[in-house]
């Protein structure tokens, strides 16, 4: 690693302070920034710690929506968000591994985008609303592209707004050596609408299916799912699955996520 | 450098680390704990395990200064006060669930981690649970009767091997 100063801030406050050093970046969990630390593909001059803010660390219902403070982990989501929205509880139980879960965080993860991460599906599915300190940014508008989203320089995500569906699953077609969704998909159905979220698939990060969308709001079945396609155009292609592969997944995989928001 | 105090195995433990000093470093090179591997140096392994206020984490993927005035565990905290191999630690000896031995101290981490939260697992929990624990040799079987046996509960009954 480069040799940087680390800040460990109390409070909001604090931390926004700290980083409005330009050279500043924030840590949340550390489960991807210190690896990617480690591999020199980073050079902060500063790193801002997250960690020991106590007021980012929560989950709540207020009426309908449940709020999850910016540095809550997803062991505490998982834990915590059970009885109020199973489906995101199921999600976060199911991020890396246990070690993983005791430290990442659901701000880092959204603030770092990876395509194949598994928060950008749940937040973008739930029609979530991710607030900062400044302002509020809806899912549709905050994920812009691979490891990019909505957030400023020095910005963090202080709390997560989850309006809870009738219904949701997360199905994730994992990938066995770093546990990261191949394919996976989050289904959320709400009295307006249908939502489907799929993350690990394309190129361009998570994304919204409309088509699936459409035709789940009309009959939610998984047997509407079987006479679409996505083009394998825009997809991810690797060692672990071409583009043509996790095209195909995406039916399939959307497919289980309705037979699980319907068990 | 920061002066970082952190309570390790019941004992308080004080040092000066960089800002880039891992936990992980720390132990085995700051306060001489080699017991702690580094075997992925990717945080996918779990070889690095250790327990910070109670919870599982990966050592090599915190870093020192944010353990300041915590209180941590590793595999040298896991004997009897008499020296003696702790429960979960005979069970691995009695199951023979180690082969090399590498990945072991993180394996026994997380065991004691997940018989914290749940002291009766099932099998498909134990498994569940060290999804995060890579082992090279044994092919897991005895490492999962290590744990069931570690839990007190009926190690014939368990399918694996």
């Amino acid at each position: 690693m480069y040799a940087f100063d680390i800040k460990r801030p109390r409070s909001v406050e604090e931390a926004v302070a700290a980083l409005a050093d330009g050279e500043a970046q924030a840590l949340g969990g550390g489960q991807t920034l210190i690896p990617t630390l480690r591999q020199r593909l980073a050079d902060p001059g500063t790193l801002v710690s997250l960690s020991g803010i106590a007021e980012l660390k929560y989950v709540r219902m207020e009426g309908d929506v449940l709020r999850i403070g910016g540095g809550t982990t997803h062991a505490q989501v998982a834990r915590e968000a059970a009885a109020h929205y199973p489906a995101l509880a199921s999600l976060a139980g199911r991020i890396g591994d246990p070690a993983v879960r005791n430290r990442g965080t659901i701000g880092g993860s959204l603030a770092n985008n990876d395509p194949s991460a598994c928060y950008p599906a749940g937040a973008l599915g739930s029609n979530a609303t991710v607030v900062t300190g400044a302002r509020e940014i809806a899912a549709d508008d905050f994920f812009q592209g691979l490891f990019e989203t909505a957030l400023d320089e020095g910005e963090i995500v202080t709390e997560v707004r989850f309006p809870v569906p009738e219904a949701a699953r997360y199905e994730k077609f994992i990938q066995p050596a770093s546990r990261f969704a191949l394919v996976a998909v989050f289904v959320a159905r709400f009295a307006g609408g249908v939502r489907v979220a799929v993350t690990g698939a394309s190129e361009s990060g998570v994304f919204r299916w409309a088509e699936a969308e459409a035709a789940l709001a009309a009959d939610f079945t998984p047997e509407v799912v079987r006479g679409l396609t996505v083009q394998a155009e825009g997809m991810i292609g690797d060692l672990h699955g071409s583009a043509e592969y996790r095209a195909h997944l995406v039916g399939v995989i959307t497919r289980r996520a309705v037979e699980g928001a319907l068990a | 450098m920061t002066r970082v105090t952190i309570t390790v195995n019941g004992r308080e433990r004080s040092a000066e680390v960089e800002g880039r000093t891992l936990l992980v470093e720390l132990l085995r090179e700051g306060l001489g704990l080699t017991g702690t591997h580094v075997g992925c140096d990717t945080s996918q392994c779990g070889a690095c395990d250790v327990h910070v206020d109670g919870l599982l984490v990966k050592s090599c993927a915190m870093f020192a200064v944010e353990c300041d005035g915590a209180e941590v565990t590793t595999i040298e905290g896991m004997a009897n006060a008499d020296g003696t191999l702790g429960r979960v630690q005979q069970a691995f000896q009695n199951h023979h669930g180690l082969q090399c031995g590498f990945c072991t101290p993180g394996m026994v981490m997380a065991a004691a981690a997940l018989l914290k939260d749940n002291p009766q697992p099932s099998e498909a929990e134990v498994r569940y649970y060290l999804d995060g624990n890579i082992c090279r040799c044994t092919g897991y079987h005895n490492i999962v009767k290590a744990v069931m046996a570690a839990s007190g509960q009926d190690v014939p009954a368990c399918a694996a091997g």
